[in-house]
């Protein structure tokens, strides 16, 4: 700061008070503007750099998470605006709303549903692919293709697949003598399709971070497990299980923030209704159908933030977990 | 998460070699397992199951409704693609070659301006000396870990204030930087760029901006074109805001090719197949074209 304002004063500054050589004052003149340009380079640069990142997450990101409080405290719609201050009314509604709890109950039944056999299945390719094997990169391009589609697409194309008369789900599960499913008509039936459109964009990209994270163990331990007669599977669940435990946390807390905001799937699948009875309905899709279909801003605020702590305390306890499980 | 394991990450470029160089030594060591016919059976068949949602895709895009029930299902894609795509460039309800043209033009310009300031910022908090960085490194994290899509109503209000709904504006100004971005371009810098080289530009008189202009970018060059290509997959695939803030009049592609999911009585398969194939082959594209460098990119994120 003392350097800036010397910089910025002209006749009074010490420096020029030091050397009063009237013919050379054009020179120093032009050096002393360098030098404050330079000087203002060096201070203020480095913040006109950050400075877009943060002003721009301020007014787009940061603002309206905050405001969405204040909103869910007032009646406000679309059409009156904001009609008064309201205490915590959308708070009380919202605990004896049968519909929240069960979109609550959707979100966490698909996680499961999705995440464990998701995680596991990824664990078994990256175990495969970490063998001696031909062609590796192209079975990895292979794995991360469905991560690189559009979702909305292939959310599409997997309700077709879905559909109970002509879908080939049920064609191929004909073979095996089940009936045809109405996928969309049941609660858990409709659980196991989203689960499905999520698995197979997902697994093979969580598998990639395993293999990542399995090709990072230093090999002479296997070595040592084999010469002292420790069967495969056994190393597997000694030493490459814990071995990996960061990293399926990692991939843990990275799918429980994805999957609480689930939304387009179970959307192209049915709609923001999610299914006849709600079987379906995420707690993203019901804010989205309280704001922007009833058009009831306050009542969806409210929603929004009550699921947005649910996030925070999951990260919590997820992170909590984490530094537990590095301090043991 | 991500805060703990910020200083000794490795850079983009050096994993993938690093890798490469740890595979060579262990095959010919006795740990590495060697692979069973079971194993290739497993893999073939996990590609088979990746593949095959997109080749349907493609099939009944190339023909008409009637294929997508048909039994015993037909397998290989048959002449009507043209036809298909033509019907969906004239359709009404959809607006395709309008959702097109604005997927286009927001997924570029997210992932130009993504990439212009996540490097600025990046470099800034990796190189340059000021009060407050640290701090602001923090702030980055964080502002990665908080789920700003909660916000989505306000953030509605905002754009109805300025005038920006149903516009693509509305999806392209809100999602101009990211803190992800400003992170993986820091770590890079940090690896990639030496003090000394900075130092000599500065002996040289080069001003800041000039030393990122002519240093910092071209040495950003490969962390760049995953982090254009990741910001650019991303914005084409946003649904929730889009379907939130535009209308079926001014659609993105996703939000195009939901209308026609929605809105026909009779369900067009044909057309709404054709819509997630134009949808899709721009990412297939990229994929092609940058695969190999996401997968190094995907992998060292892991390994931090």
């Amino acid at each position: 700061m003392t350097l800036l304002r010397r910089g910025a004063a002209p006749p009074g500054d010490k420096e020029a008070t030091s050397l009063p050589r009237p013919g050379n004052d054009a020179v120093t003149e032009r050096e002393r503007r360098q030098i404050f340009w330079t000087r203002m380079d060096l201070r203020v640069t480095p913040y006109l750099f950050i400075a877009p990142f943060f002003i721009l997450f301020a007014i787009f990101g940061l603002f309206p998470l905050l405001y969405t409080v204040w909103v869910s405290l007032h009646d406000w719609t679309l059409l009156g605006g904001n009609q008064g201050f309201n205490w915590f009314a959308h708070y009380t509604r919202l605990v004896q709303d049968a519909k929240f709890w069960n979109s609550l109950y959707n979100t966490f039944g698909i996680f499961v549903v999705a995440v464990v056999p998701q995680l596991l299945l990824a664990m078994y390719l990256a175990d495969t692919l970490s063998r001696r094997i031909r062609a590796v990169n192209f079975f990895r391009m292979g794995l991360l293709l469905p991560y690189l589609t559009s979702i909305a697409a292939v959310a599409i194309v997997f309700s077709q697949l879905f559909g109970t008369q002509f879908g080939l789900i049920n064609y191929v599960l004909g073979f095996f003598g089940i009936d045809p499913i109405n996928w969309q008509a049941g609660r858990f039936s409709s659980w196991v399709a989203i689960a499905v459109m999520i698995d197979w964009r997902w697994t093979g990209y969580n598998a990639l971070i395993y293999l990542a994270a399995m090709s990072a163990i230093p090999r002479e331990i296997y070595e040592a497990a084999a010469i002292d007669g420790a069967s495969r599977m056994r190393q597997f669940w000694q030493i490459t299980i814990p071995m990996l435990r960061p990293t399926i946390i990692f991939t843990v807390i990275v799918s429980t923030i994805g999957q609480m905001q689930l939304f387009t799937e179970p959307v192209i699948f049915g709609d923001v209704a999610g299914g006849t009875q709600g079987q379906f309905q995420t707690t993203m899709m019901l804010i989205f159908e309280e704001a922007f279909r009833f058009n009831n801003y306050g009542y969806g605020s409210a929603i929004a933030w009550t699921l947005f702590m649910i996030i925070v305390v999951l990260s919590a306890l997820n992170a909590l977990l984490t530094s537990k499980i590095k301090g043991a | 998460m991500a805060a703990t394991s910020t200083p000794s990450s490795p850079s983009v470029s050096a994993v993938p070699q690093s890798a490469k160089k740890r595979k060579r030594k262990n095959g010919g060591s006795i740990g590495m397992r060697e692979a069973t016919p079971l194993t290739y059976i497993g893999l073939s068949l996990t590609i088979l199951l990746s593949v095959f949602p997109l080749w349907w895709m493609f099939v009944v895009a190339s023909r008409d409704t009637a294929a997508a029930s048909a039994r015993p299902p037909y397998l290989w894609p048959g002449g009507n693609f043209l036809e298909n795509l033509e019907r969906l460039f004239t359709n009404t309800t959809a607006n395709f070659t309008l959702g097109l043209l604005n997927s286009t033009i927001s997924a570029t310009a997210v992932a130009l301006s993504v990439v212009f300031f996540s490097s600025l910022a990046g470099f800034s908090l990796a190189k340059l000396r000021f009060k407050g960085r640290n701090v602001a490194a923090v702030g980055v994290v964080l502002t990665m870990a908080v789920p700003v899509q909660m916000g989505i109503i306000p953030l509605l209000m905002l754009m109805e204030w300025f005038g920006w709904r149903g516009q693509i504006t509305a999806i392209i100004v809100p999602f101009m930087v990211s803190g992800f971005g400003v992170f993986m371009m820091r770590q890079y810098c940090i690896q990639a760029i030496p003090d000394e080289l900075l130092e000599a530009a500065r002996m040289d008189g080069c001003s800041t901006f000039r030393i990122y202009w002519n240093v910092v970018l071209p040495a950003l060059r490969p962390a760049m074109v995953v982090l254009g290509l990741l910001t650019f997959m991303t914005q084409w695939n946003e649904f929730t805001w889009a379907l939130a803030v535009l209308t079926p009049a001014n659609p993105t592609v996703q939000i195009a090719i939901n209308q026609l999911n929605q809105s026909a009585y009779s369900r067009d398969f044909a057309l709404m197949f054709t819509g997630s194939v134009v949808a899709t082959l721009p990412l297939l594209i990229l994929f092609f074209v940058l695969g190999r460098q996401l997968i190094g990119r995907i992998m060292e994120g892991a390994i931090k």
